[in-house]
């Protein structure tokens, strides 16, 4: 199927990519072109098939709730960008 | 000195002392210095780290007390986790981020004493079938000046060929540990889905993902995989199933197994150089007493549609962990907090990533779900049970590992669609989770390298390592080394 520009920048603003206007254009012909590719498993008869999520049939394995690990705000948070005082620092959100 | 040198010489020439692992580690990591700027295999090389570990293997060899891989030197691929240097992913988006704890194959490889000379370039997360998409820059195949290594492991394969690492590690979500593998003239297995445990192996695809040896050779990568593989309580999907002894079970005798050919496989879009090395393959595995028989799979040529589904939605899931809040990079200067995602995501990811995450959000959105997503999920299921339904009759299933020999760096990169068809044959063991292995078996009219693929039911790694084995016996295709190294 072919997307048009108006759904491509919905998308990109749902996925939080920055999509500027002058790129949206090429960005919703070359979705398209990934569309068209995986239209056709729409030829696939799946009536009565079960959808698969994972390839083996094994049962969610359950373990104790137990503590394993230790908390290690600092090694945790070497490689954040901007951290104070072990908080993560954001533009502010609310006013 | 290693140049004429495999990963199971290796490990024997140290148990009988022929050498020092410190003598092997600095000539590989000569080699790394010497041919990788041309190559760019490598993100990173850890000369420091290594020669440490290659002395602390001597100490252990001298007393007698080795493992099953110590002092051999290896490579990582820059996707797992390792508290050694950066985890980059081939990302602009992680290309300072420093792991806090190492990924468990690369906690059990170090446990069985491999020593690590680097971590190997690859495709941006995992995304890309040529090595082209790394924020680093594009991956040479050494068989090739303007050659691409294949992808996404196409580092791990352009060292492991280039002799730059006895071997290395890969992860294969749709044929990126196999078709590299293949282009390179080097041996790569992607195990059964659940035999090596994800945790640490930054997820791209998690219900794909499988990390698995690359080496030069089948008995190479059955020393590798010994040391990989095995339950994992960190990883829930990883399986709880004792790990065979892949080393003594690679004499497997081949008289009376069955390999299925399925007929889907030998159509137009495989080049006819690499059908021709491939059908001399089938010949020699007649030779070696195996029976060949054509099958069918009928739902094979809808793999590649079904696997660009699943694996953009997984990802568009899992990279939605890359905000601009805890891992390195952070646009510069966010108006709010949505420029700041929005931006941060926009300059972080290059051009391949933020296409298949636009096609996995756009098929898990309100409306395409069911016509997309669980449609998918569907055909996966008619995938597997083609696959259940051929193993009935067959022991393995062999054809070509992709449809030609390496290409040329820019040949397709402008078209992602010719991209995505690289890894045409590939893709359905990963849908299916069951294993597969290339290998070399022979050489495209342009010189470059050709890989037989052959996949087995769950957890038959044995035999694909066994059968693999037994053609490298009898061939020596696995042995060519490009002149260019």
């Amino acid at each position: 199927m072919a997307l048009d520009r108006e759904t491509t920048e919905q998308v990109a603003h749902l996925a939080r990519l920055r999509l500027e206007p002058e790129q949206a254009a090429d960005a919703a012909e070359d979705l398209s072109r990934v569309l068209d590719l995986i239209d056709q498993i729409e030829q696939v008869d799946t009536a009565d098939v079960e959808p698969l999520a994972h390839p083996l049939d094994i049962a969610q394995p359950l373990r104790a709730d137990e503590v394993t690990n230790e908390p290690d705000r600092e090694r945790l948070q070497q490689s954040a960008p901007d951290v104070v005082e072990g908080y993560y620092r954001v533009p502010r959100s609310v006013e | 000195m290693v140049r004429d040198l495999s990963l199971s010489r290796i490990r024997q020439g140290l148990r009988d002392k022929e050498f020092s692992s410190r003598e092997i580690t600095q000539a590989y990591l000569d080699r790394i210095e010497q041919l990788d700027p041309k190559l760019n295999s490598f993100t990173q090389a850890f000369r420091d780290s290594a020669l440490a570990a290659a002395d602390a293997a001597d100490r252990r060899l001298a007393a007698g007390d080795a493992r099953p891989l110590e002092g051999v030197p290896i490579a990582h691929k820059d996707i797992l986790a390792t508290t050694e240097g950066r985890t980059t992913c081939a990302s602009r988006m992680l290309e300072h981020y420093r792991s806090p704890f190492d990924a468990t194959v690369v906690a059990r490889m170090a446990e069985a004493g491999a020593v690590v000379v680097g971590k190997t370039n690859m495709d941006e997360l995992a995304m890309g079938s040529s090595n082209e998409t790394s924020y680093f820059g594009p991956v040479t195949n050494p068989w090739g000046d303007n050659a691409v290594p294949g992808g996404s492991s196409g580092g791990s394969a352009a060292a492991v060929a280039a002799r730059l690492a006895s071997g290395a590690t890969g992860t294969d979500t749709g044929g990126s540990i196999r078709q590299p593998a293949a282009l390179c003239g080097i041996t790569g297995l992607k195990p059964t889905y659940g035999r090596c445990s994800r945790y640490g192996l930054v997820a791209f695809a998690s219900s794909l993902d499988q990390p698995g040896p690359m080496a030069q050779s089948a008995e190479d990568c059955a020393h590798m995989l010994g040391a990989m593989a095995g339950h994992d309580e960190r990883d829930s999907t990883s399986v709880d199933r004792p790990v065979d002894d892949y080393v003594s079970g690679l004499e497997a005798d081949l008289a009376g197994k069955v390999i299925g050919v399925p007929a889907e496989f030998f159509t137009e879009g495989l080049a006819p150089d690499v059908e021709k090395a491939v059908k001399a393959a089938l010949d020699q595995y007649r030779e070696l007493g195996a029976e060949i028989r054509e099958i069918h799979l009928p739902h094979y040529p809808f793999a590649i549609p079904t696997y660009q589904v699943i694996s953009a939605a997984e990802a568009s899931s899992n990279l939605a962990r890359f905000d601009g809040v805890r891992y390195t990079h952070r646009t510069a200067d966010p108006e709010n907090l949505i420029d700041m995602y929005e931006s941060t995501r926009a300059e972080g990811f290059g051009a391949e990533v933020q296409r298949r995450v636009m096609v996995g959000t756009f098929v898990l959105s309100a409306g395409y779900f069911d016509a997309y997503y669980l449609k998918a999920q569907k055909v996966r299921t008619r995938i597997r049970d083609d696959f259940a339904q051929a193993f009935e009759e067959v022991d393995l299933i062999a054809g070509p590992t992709s449809p030609t020999a390496a290409f040329d760096i820019g040949e397709k990169s402008a078209d992602p669609i010719a991209m995505y068809l690289s890894d045409l044959y590939t893709t359905a063991a990963n849908l299916a989770g069951v294993p597969g292995i290339s290998f070399p078996c022979g050489f495209a009219d342009n010189g470059r390298p050709v890989g037989m693929h052959l996949m087995a039911d769950f957890f038959r790694e044995d035999l694909l390592l066994g059968a693999a084995h037994r053609y490298q016996q009898a061939t020596d295709w696995h042995t060519r080394i490009p002149e260019s190294v």
